[in-house]
């Protein structure tokens, strides 16, 4: 019966085809660690935004007028409101962080790398987007904090020359950040960028798909046709768009043994997701900032403007160079760079275990800059800040630059043709 | 496709002319889109001049009205404060107010029509924050200065002409709307002189 179903739907649309070819027979390197959570984990966190989001959206009221009122409305009055609002400000963070750590993943192993560059490409503009969504989304409380952190990056776009300020005013759709403002920021955040969001991730997976995971060793599991013997080769079935081509090597398929791993780190997340949404939904005033308790006033300044954190180590590129145009130049170049990561690395071996000292060294300077830049972002301006940043942000564009240098005859091991025990 | 008769140069031709009436549509159609986002008519209406009463402000007082959303610093400077803005052009980014940070009729040592006025947006050129008005303790900030202001959020600094000091983050002086004094005690900012 129920096969005479799947029968039926299968001769009229490729469910079962699509099933094997990207799950169930998908070949997946045997070695993946715990770095190879975080891509399921930023799936399952999309998920609960969107979901989250969608509720919200049935309480929230995207006005000047009323959404300051109608979030203290979800939080006090709707059933479970302040649940599914402190789910999704805590996702918001945590989106970052999983993000974050999937990007610090395919940079140490080279993920980046040919032929996955499309792959890589697809997930900045996911990260793009994400930002996108992120900073609109804070505007809708209509805190203090929204309003201000909106009117400098905003007023950003006024550095521009020449169309600048017509350009912040029809950003804002009013002289200030008004109810204009709130509403197309609404409208971009629950509709345009979700919908954008969604394509990219689909995109993003039908890449990955293509050219096949990579894995902590950087060495290739599929092997040209023929040239592996029988009893060397993956003992699973796999979809014969990946068979038919090569020898498979190393490889197991994505479900059941890593849909099943990808639970563990599914639990272990939500205990961490769990505990913040629970104990401490604010962050310590890092994921919901304290001015923002107060309504938006434009007529009155928080003492320091900061950035939610995720957002900490562009807006300190931003701050510590001290001309507006350049800043902003700055802060975008520093996207800029991870776009442009496939090429600037000239090197051919992917995992940094078997690169230089040298790469090792600078990846680990990198994260070191890259933090403090984040703290420095989410602290008040000072002399001493301000030179502390301009190193981080030389060390930063700096990992790029050596990268390119180095890369081209660096001295690396040899790669195993097999993922090592 | 090779063998079929085709007259290629007719088949790129009207490619070439569908695609091009085509675009035309799609740049028509995304006018609407793009030109919603400007301010609406409300907005605008919202945006109008704003009329002060300045009789009332006391020496070194500042005032605060509300233009288009912005505060506006309204300042009646002594002849103590007046005298004092000449005496450090050098520790200053643009001290003969050469960008177009006023209408030209306020381009001139004391950034105002009226001297004895500052009229000026309290809104930091660097990130949009408000300064705060510095009463006679500016000195702390630049020293041999009594009156100025300071932005908390990054530091800039400002003389009582709202000109920028050099070596703080703001780039530019403080934005002097257009502002007229229809009568000597009436000030309308969003009117230039000579304008109403």
């Amino acid at each position: 019966m129920l096969a005479n179903l799947m029968a039926w739907i299968d001769a009229r649309l490729p469910v079962t085809e699509a099933w094997n070819k990207h799950v169930g027979q998908y070949p997946a390197p045997k070695n993946f660690n715990f770095w190879y959570f975080f891509g399921s984990l930023a799936m399952l966190v999309l998920v609960n935004q969107i979901l989250t989001g969608v509720w919200l959206t049935m309480s929230y009221e995207p006005s000047g007028d009323g959404a300051f009122a109608s979030v203290e409305y979800i939080m006090r009055d709707v059933d479970y409101g302040w649940l599914l609002r402190y789910m999704h400000s805590t996702g918001a963070s945590a989106f970052f962080i999983v993000v974050y750590l999937h990007m610090f993943r395919g940079l140490i192993y080279g993920s980046y790398q040919k032929p996955r560059e499309l792959l890589w490409i697809f997930g900045m503009l996911i990260f793009l987007v994400l930002m996108a969504e992120a900073f609109m989304g804070y505007l809708l409380p209509w805190g203090n904090m929204s309003y201000w952190g909106a009117q400098v990056i905003i007023s950003l776009f006024g550095a521009i020359p020449v169309i600048g300020d017509d350009l912040t005013t029809w950003i804002r759709g009013d002289y200030v950040i008004s109810g204009a403002t709130l509403n197309r920021f609404f409208a971009l955040h629950v509709i345009a960028l979700p919908l954008v969001l969604v394509v990219l991730v689909f995109l993003h997976i039908l890449a990955l798909h293509e050219v096949g995971s990579n894995n902590p060793d950087g060495t290739d599991i599929k092997k040209k046709k023929g040239t592996v013997p029988e009893s060397e080769q993956s003992k699973f079935k796999f979809h014969k768009q990946y068979s038919d081509k090569y020898d498979i090597v190393d490889a197991i398929p994505f479900h059941p043994y890593y849909s099943v791993k990808d639970i563990v780190g599914v639990a272990g997340f939500l205990i961490l997701f769990c505990w913040v949404m629970f104990f401490a939904p604010e962050g310590g005033g890092y994921f919901l900032e304290a001015p923002n308790f107060e309504p938006a006033n434009g007529l009155k300044t928080p003492e320091h403007i900061v950035p939610v954190w995720y957002f900490g180590p562009f807006y300190t590129i931003l701050r510590v160079i001290p001309d507006k145009l350049l800043g902003m130049v700055g802060m975008f170049a520093a996207i800029g760079m991870l776009f442009a990561l496939p090429w600037f690395d000239r090197g051919t071996v992917k995992s940094f275990r078997f690169r230089s000292k040298l790469h090792f060294l600078n990846i680990a300077q990198f994260s070191i800059c890259f933090i403090v830049l984040g703290v420095l972002g989410t602290l008040p301006a000072s002399d001493l800040a301000n030179l502390i940043g301009r190193i981080a942000s030389l060390g930063y564009f700096g990992f790029f630059i050596a990268l390119w240098f180095y890369s081209k005859e660096e001295k690396t091991k040899p790669v195993p043709e097999r993922v090592t025990k | 496709m090779s063998n079929t008769p085709v007259n290629n140069g007719r088949r790129r031709f009207l490619t070439v002319a569908t695609s091009v009436v085509g675009g035309v549509g799609v740049v028509g159609a995304a006018v609407p889109f793009i030109a919603s986002w400007n301010p609406s008519a409300k907005a605008k209406a919202a945006g109008a001049p704003v009329e002060v009463n300045v009789s009332k402000i006391a020496e070194g007082q500042l005032v605060r009205a509300e233009y288009r959303g912005k505060p506006v610093y309204i300042v009646r400077r002594s002849k103590e404060i007046l005298d004092n803005l000449g005496g450090f052009d050098d520790q200053l980014r643009d001290p003969q107010s050469a960008e177009p940070q006023q209408p030209e009729y306020a381009q001139n040592p004391y950034r105002s029509i009226n001297p004895e006025f500052l009229v000026a947006e309290g809104v930091c050129t660097h990130l949009g924050c408000a300064p705060s008005y510095k009463k006679g303790d500016f000195a702390e900030q630049v020293e041999g200065v009594d009156y100025g202001f300071f932005c908390p959020c990054h530091g800039s600094k400002f003389d009582m002409a709202g000109r920028v000091f050099a070596g703080v983050p703001a780039p530019l002086n403080l934005v002097v709307p257009e502002h007229s004094f229809p009568t000597q005690d009436t000030l309308i900012i969003g009117i230039g002189k000579g304008e109403a």
